[in-house]
């Protein structure tokens, strides 16, 4: 999977998990600040993302993804 | 295997990390037939982990402050099985002002929900699948050691403390009909749930110094499973309100050990006051 596949399948599945339209996710914005997640959002969106891609993210790399860039880099750098 | 053919109702499913997904897993491994339950926003996290589980285990609704919930569960149980043998309780919450260090501010108004969805759900769920039991039952909650006060814990821990009283008193009623009702009460682990407390992972850190067997939060999840699903199955057939603990032996000790150099030294600074001489 391309690295610009990757990004367009996170933003639908962040879309889709917070209820945002796919223009106001921008690899800067905070899940949190900008886009609303709360601590349960996020968990599931880390299943969602776990399941599409096929990785595994552990729980101490979950605390340090907090924007939609530092999801994309994690599944850019982890995918097989 | 330990749990063939038990039909067993699981509460507290939230991610993988989450406690009762260990047993539920070891439980599916040991023979059992399970259903979970999830509520609200939560419950489509609750549906994916099932998936995880294995395809096919299913997912009921159960809000526990809700009580037309509690009816619906035991029908949507009687129809699906006829019967029940046994119950994870894994349910607690405490909103943020009742603990971390609020103890002496907290409203009633918080106390009471963290009372009701921590320790009275439990009197609830029992009293919903008790008629379903009729080949006796074990029901485990999921507890932390509330016999003494702890940092941190506040309203929560009195929560705890009235859980652990509230497994005395249904193994008193619940015993006649042969089911039992008993406390697991683990050591810190920091999963979702816990990771709401604040200062929680200090504590799980510091539990290894004083437990004699160790406490490291990737191997003690699955010990907690296991315990779990050993107080569920028949080989515990006379205990019941009792606080089981998984905790590495920490509550058997004191003060953790004190590194004899430091004895040389006179000790310094607190702990157990050196002989004089």
């Amino acid at each position: 999977m391309s690295t610009s596949a990757i990004e367009a399948k996170v933003k639908s599945i962040i879309a889709d998990q917070l209820g945002v339209g796919e223009e106001e996710i921008r690899p800067e914005s905070s899940f949190i600040e900008d886009l609303g997640a709360d601590s349960l959002d996020i968990v599931e969106l880390v299943m969602a993302m776990e399941e599409e891609f096929e990785v595994e993210i552990p729980d101490e790399e979950a605390e340090n993804i907090k924007s939609v860039g530092d999801a994309i880099n994690y599944i850019n750098t982890h995918k097989k | 295997m330990l749990l063939q053919g038990k039909k067993l109702l699981i509460t507290g499913v939230l991610t993988p990390q989450s406690l009762a997904y260990g047993v539920a897993e070891h439980a599916l491994e040991q023979g059992a037939d399970i259903v979970l339950t999830g509520f609200g926003r939560a419950k489509s996290l609750t549906e994916r982990s099932a998936k995880r589980l294995k395809a096919g285990v299913d997912v009921l609704e159960l809000d526990v402050t809700n009580p037309a919930h509690f009816p619906a569960l035991t029908e949507a149980l009687r129809q699906r099985w006829g019967r029940v043998d046994g119950v994870l309780h894994s349910i607690a919450y405490a909103p943020e002002d009742a603990l971390g260090g609020n103890f002496l501010n907290t409203p009633w108004e918080s106390v009471q929900t963290a009372f009701r969805i921590s320790a009275f759900s439990l009197k609830e769920l029992s009293v919903a699948v008790m008629p379903l039991m009729t080949e006796g039952g074990s029901i485990v909650t999921l507890d932390f050691d509330n016999r003494v006060a702890w940092p941190i814990y506040d309203w929560m821990g009195v929560c705890k403390a009235a859980l652990e009283a509230t497994v005395r008193y249904l193994a008193r009623d619940l015993g006649p009909k042969k089911i039992r009702v008993n406390a697991l009460a683990a050591g810190p682990l920091a999963t979702v749930a816990a990771k709401g407390i604040p200062g929680f992972k200090t504590l799980e850190k510091a539990w290894g110094a004083q437990a004699p067997l160790g406490w490291d939060a990737r191997t003690s999840h699955d010990m907690v499973a296991r315990t779990a699903c050993a107080l569920l199955s028949d080989w515990l057939p006379s205990t019941t309100g009792e606080m089981v603990h998984v905790d590495g032996g920490y509550h058997a000790i004191g003060a953790p050990p004190v590194p004899p150099e430091q004895e040389e030294q006179g000790g310094g600074g607190g702990g157990i006051p050196p002989s004089v001489g």
